[in-house]
């Protein structure tokens, strides 16, 4: 799917800064982080651990514990409103139901003593003018739109009693049950078996297709964000550092990390002599390295000043990519060079 | 101790096991079946060589490493690692093993004991074998170097690394007394997407370096394609396809390889919707409650009467080199129902 990107968008992160009390004082896990996404569309949102990928989205989603969390900064505008300035009560309505999430764990996820259809229905019950015997109708339905055999049968099973894939697709169902606009995905196939994860890829396309919604993936797994979105959002060290639609981000990163990401990668079909690694490890939260965070890690910088003492802000660098890298431009001519 | 270089593969394999089998709870009487986690389960590694030991959770790749190195008593079968038997049960006899055969942890923050220095967890293995303390303290520092750590860093604790640098500690702890087989159990499953290509790089370097032969277990299937030589694809806890990188990655002939290989999402944007994909109905089924025949057929495509009546063995094929256990093995042809 192609998007236009015209129109308002659906969810407008802008400049958000999500703080976390720690031992070591205050500590900028999000820092001025703004992204967007348009109505259907499919965003994914990759960085390795601590990149502030999943902490951007709890914010979204009003779940930041506080204390020892608090957002210090920005807006988070959804179809033009404010969740930031919302009360908790309004919060609660637009939860699990405008907006809607799925986990990586499917087992903490689930009550462990009441049965998955039940789950389900309640989700709707909570939100709707739905009654009992009509929402547990589309509970069954649910479940049999997300894959889940003998659907019937399984509406009144406890979680324990469904495999790992199975839960998934309880969730899947369970997020879409009240026809949200946006899903949120945190690492939503993480913990399965690559043939499980084939399913829940099904499960989610098919619930998109259902439900229209614009979702948010979250993830550090790049087939996946190759098989999955439309555009894609690089976050390092809690800012965000590229944006591009996935072509483009594949074939043409303007982002050193962005390159060097890809560059890492095995691939299956084809066996270089030797990887090409990122050196280094990424940054701690606490002592993030001054200027631009993944200085000390780039193999483009060649030890510029402007590196280690101004933050990189994002640029357009070409129409709809941005790239939040000093000498950005320099990496589309080694491109060229390349394909020269 | 010295870093040669270890003799080149010579005729008898280093590691030899012939109808491995492992259950659990076998003897706690007829209420509950036992779970059958490995079902004869034969395999060679030659010095020097790496071999993957791929399949899905559950398939029994971590309880066949697990019965190679001697922390699981095999229920049956035959294990011969560098002209010698495995002993199961005889602490001395393994300890002996283990200066020859090591194991690296999937998880590096577990695998350490958190109250011990790098320095005491590299050096007791070393003090062990009958090093003095001088010689173990060059040793370590010998070591550090070796996997890409500062020996200054020494006298720190495990928490004080990142998980990649972990891992490195973990890999130097088997390599200490120069052995001749790494078993590696998922040893970058746990590690950021950016330090994983460090660590498949060192683990390449220090083959080259020692002629290591490593076990990789692992699910990652781009990983053990980069670094494996021969592959043996597990299911149910058989093997149901094994045989070289290319043999497996570009002519598998199982339909559970294919499948397997169907499903891993390729990082090119291009190829969406281009590639067929092969999705697999339902679960794999419990290894307490196998199905009768081919432990796969229930959620194979090419299933037919001889499937449920017969298990196949794992044979050559009269159009492919590598070893296939399928009635129906071949190219991918049909499309899947």
């Amino acid at each position: 799917m192609v998007h236009e990107n015209s129109g308002q968008p659906l969810l407008s992160v802008e400049g958000l800064i999500t703080e976390f009390r720690s031992a070591e004082g205050m500590v900028r896990a999000v820092d001025e982080v703004s992204y967007q996404i348009w109505p259907g569309e499919t965003l994914a949102v990759v960085g390795e651990s601590g990149s502030g990928k999943s902490v951007t989205a709890m914010s979204v989603l009003g779940l930041i514990p506080r204390p020892p969390g608090r957002i210090a900064g920005g807006r988070i505008l959804f179809e033009g409103r404010d969740l930031l300035t919302v009360t908790p009560g309004e919060m609660r309505a637009i939860r699990g139901k405008a907006i809607s999430m799925i986990f990586q764990d499917p087992m903490t996820s689930l009550n462990p003593v009441l049965t998955v259809g039940f789950q389900i229905a309640e989700a709707m019950l909570a939100h709707g003018d739905m009654g009992r015997t009509e929402a547990a109708e589309r509970a069954v339905e649910l479940l049999k739109t997300v894959g889940v055999p003998n659907a019937p049968e399984r509406y009144h099973q406890f979680p324990h009693q469904f495999s790992g894939g199975m839960r998934q697709r309880a969730l899947i169902a369970m997020a879409i049950a009240n026809r949200p606009r946006l899903v949120i995905a945190d690492e939503p196939t993480t913990a399965l078996d690559v043939t499980i994860q084939a399913q829940v890829f099904e499960a989610l396309r098919l619930a998109q297709a259902e439900t229209q919604a614009a979702m948010v993936l979250i993830t550090h797994d790049m087939g996946l964000v190759a098989e999955l979105a439309d555009r894609v959002v690089v976050m390092y060290g809690g800012r965000v550092v590229e944006t591009a639609d996935v072509r483009t981000l594949f074939h043409a990163p303007r982002h050193p990390y962005t390159k060097g990401l890809l560059a890492s990668l095995p691939r299956m079909h084809e066996r270089s002599e030797r990887l090409t690694p990122i050196p280094g490890a990424p940054p701690s939260l606490v002592n993030r390295p001054s200027g631009c965070a993944f200085h000390p890690r780039c193999a483009h910088s060649a030890g510029r000043l402007p590196c280690r003492t101004d933050v990189p802000v994002m640029r357009e660098i070409e129409a709809a990519h941005w790239s939040a890298c000093h000498y950005a431009e320099e990496l589309r001519q080694s491109q060229e060079r390349v394909e020269a | 101790m010295t870093a040669e270089a270890r003799p080149a593969p010579s005729g008898s394999p280093l590691l030899q096991i012939d109808n491995l089998v492992k259950h659990y709870g076998a003897r706690g009487g007829a209420r509950k079946p036992a779970i059958r986690a490995v079902n004869d389960i034969s395999l060679t590694l030659r010095a020097g060589e790496t071999l993957g030991l791929v399949g899905e959770s559950g398939c029994g790749k971590s309880t066949t490493g697990r019965c190679i190195i001697g922390l699981e008593q095999p229920t049956g079968g035959r294990i011969v690692f560098d002209g010698k038997p495995v002993v199961h049960g005889k602490r001395t006899a393994l300890t002996a093993m283990w200066r020859d055969m090591q194991y690296v942890f999937q998880d590096p923050f577990a695998s350490l004991n958190p109250l011990m220095t790098v320095f005491a967890i590299l050096s007791e293995p070393l003090r062990l074998s009958g090093m003095s303390a001088a010689e173990a303290q060059a040793r370590v520092a010998e070591l550090m170097r070796l996997v890409g750590l500062a020996p200054e860093h020494g006298n720190r604790f495990p928490h004080e690394f990142s998980g990649g640098q972990r891992q490195r500690i973990g890999i130097a702890r088997a390599l200490a007394l120069n052995p001749k087989l790494l078993i590696l159990d998922e040893p970058v499953s746990a590690l950021d997407v950016s330090i994983q290509a460090q660590v498949i790089n060192l683990l390449e370097d220090l083959q080259e370096r020692f002629g290591l032969a490593y076990l990789f277990i692992a699910h990652d299937l781009s990983v053990v394609s980069h670094i494996c030589d021969r592959i043996a694809v597990m299911y149910l806890g058989r093997i149901v396809e094994i045989g070289t990188r290319e043999e497996i990655f570009e002519h598998p002939q199982h339909p559970y390889t294919q499948a397997l290989l169907s499903a891993v999402p390729i990082d090119d944007p291009d190829l969406r919707g281009k590639r067929k994909r092969i999705v697999l109905q339902g679960d794999p089924p419990s290894p307490a409650n196998p199905p009768s025949g081919c432990s796969f057929r229930t959620r194979c495509w090419k299933t037919t009467e001889v499937c449920a009546a017969e298990a196949p063995a794992l044979e050559p094929k009269p159009h492919a080199r590598q070893a296939v256990a399928c009635h129906h093995a071949g190219v991918l042809t049909a499309e899947p129902a």
